[in-house]
């Protein structure tokens, strides 16, 4: 116990101690995996999103839905059962920040492209209860309201791009015109039929 | 599966911590004094002192315990690098054996349904209730957990089809998804067609009593070429487009004046999922047969009533 008084009486030295001790589990857990072919590289099938999809994804970002709803199917029986295929790494790379979220107050969102109507998304974004009367989550009737300028879309996309996303010249070009005057809920009803549907659990 | 670089890096960090651990533990463990004292170890904290006493037994083999898990779970699991762990275990292992399991247990119910025409399985309550409960995890959000929809979203409970109400179709209905696309006409008939013909059709359907002559008549020109194509001549619909019959009293987007201007000068899209690779078939084959059990209910009331 006698060289305590070096380390307890030096807040610099355990500052650095303390890194120390902590860093050893970032640098195996999480450091090698920035190297995996799997955690890098896109699945087979996975597309950047398109200009209206990427504003969807913000305003879900805007309106905390990741809060609430997870985007990551675990490789549980149930889950798989519930959501179809477990989410794999390489479905991710190409989301900045990813949205895996760790609540579930609703129901997890990864697979869930394809698996309603546009107009079922309409119906219930607008008044969850209109169609899922025990339904607690909120209302966004301003999504039917609130157009896109698409002023900043290809300027995300730009910056997407320097992080490794493959858009193309003409997709950056291209993308304020897409969504120019298109309401957030087209955006959002978009971005939510996208999600998941790379990979697909084939019966 | 890491290069070997990565193996390396992680077993030679992991293993390199446990042994600094330990060598903390075990020198500091040795250089203490082994009789508890009185003295203390010189540090105070706002009047509190520390006695120099030993590390308590328990408190010690609480941590080597910790190691000895250590040591069997890097051996058992995967933890090592590339070690795959004496056991084999991996996440997507345990899914599949669960999975194993499970199908050892239903799947030769569900294999015995999914060989029974669904006219037959109908009158298993087992079956319909099976059928029901999927029905209300994955379908009741659009159609109602009493199936009998909502605006947009079709009645399942009457006896009003848009595809047909036999087994097969509900079954196909629910295999393959259905589209149905009513185009929007409000660029086309323009605005007075769009009143004339909404004014055609709900005076066909029985809607409005005192409708003006000329209005009915233009009304009719309208339908006659925009209209007739897929409701057919005599409004009763195809149900190999899903074009709904529009002389009934079943409006899936409203019947008033100016709902069904709005469906004419708007259009609508009917959107059903394809749930052959969400539930697959042999649940789809339980689901279809449910429906199809509505169906039936209400035909063996419509006798009762008759």
């Amino acid at each position: 116990m006698r060289k305590h008084d070096l380390v307890e009486k030096n807040l610099g030295l355990m500052v650095v101690l303390i890194v120390v001790a902590i860093s050893f589990g970032g640098l195996v857990e999480i450091v090698p995996l920035f190297f995996q072919k799997t955690t890098t590289e896109p699945v087979e099938g996975l597309k950047p999103y398109t200009a209206l999809q990427l504003e969807g994804r913000d305003i879900y970002i805007r309106e905390g839905c990741v809060g609430c709803h997870s985007q990551m199917v675990r490789p549980l029986r149930a889950e798989v059962e519930r959501y179809g295929h477990y989410s794999v790494a390489g479905e991710s790379v190409y989301e900045y920040p990813f949205l895996w979220g760790s609540k579930r107050t609703g129901p997890d969102l990864a697979r869930v492209g394809g698996r309603y109507s546009d107009e079922w998304h309409r119906a219930h974004l607008n008044n969850p209860r209109d169609v899922v009367p025990e339904s607690i989550m909120p209302s966004y009737p301003w999504l039917n309201q609130n157009t896109l300028d698409g002023k900043l879309t290809g300027k995300k996309m730009e910056v997407l791009r320097s992080l490794g996303v493959p858009y193309t010249n003409d997709d950056i070009e291209g993308a304020s015109a897409a969504v120019k005057g298109r309401t957030e809920m087209d955006a959002v009803v978009a971005y939510l039929q996208s999600l998941g549907t790379a990979l697909q659990n084939k019966r | 599966m890491m290069s070997s670089f990565w193996s390396g890096w992680v077993v030679i960090l992991t293993l390199a911590c446990l042994a600094f651990v330990s060598y903390v533990l075990f020198t500091t463990w040795r250089q203490q004094r082994s009789e508890t004292t009185n003295e203390t170890t010189g540090h105070v904290y706002d009047g509190i002192e520390e006695l120099d006493n030993p590390m308590p037994k328990w408190w010690l083999a609480l941590f080597i315990a910790t190691f000895i898990f250590t040591a069997f779970y890097l051996w058992l699991y995967p933890g090592l690098g590339n070690w795959k762990g004496f056991l084999g275990w991996t996440s997507t292992g345990e899914l599949t054996r669960h999975q194993e399991k499970h199908n050892r247990r239903y799947q030769p119910l569900f294999a015995q349904y999914a060989n029974t025409p669904i006219e037959e399985l109908v009158n298993n309550p087992k079956a319909v209730k099976m059928g029901e409960r999927i029905f209300l995890n994955n379908c009741a959000l659009c159609h109602g957990s009493d199936a009998a929809g909502a605006f947009g979203f079709p009645n399942l409970t009457d006896d009003d089809w848009l595809y047909g109400g036999t087994a097969d179709a509900i079954n196909t209905t629910i295999m393959e998804g259905r589209n149905g696309q009513m185009p929007a006409w409000g660029a086309v008939i323009g605005e007075k067609g769009v009143r004339d013909v909404a004014t055609f059709i709900r005076a066909q359907a029985g809607l409005v009593d005192n409708v003006d002559p000329a209005t009915a008549e233009a009304g009719q020109k309208v339908y006659d070429t925009t209209c007739a194509v897929c409701h057919n001549a005599d409004g009763k619909g195809n149900q190999l487009l899903g074009a709904p019959d529009l002389t009934d009293d079943t409006w899936l987007y409203g019947s008033s004046q100016a709902q069904v201007e709005y469906t004419i000068r708007n259009g609508r899209n009917g959107v059903m999922p394809a749930w052959k690779d969400i539930l697959g078939k042999e649940k789809v084959h339980l689901v279809s047969t449910y429906v199809y059990s509505l169906n039936e209910d209400n035909k063996e009331k419509k006798e009762e009533k008759n």
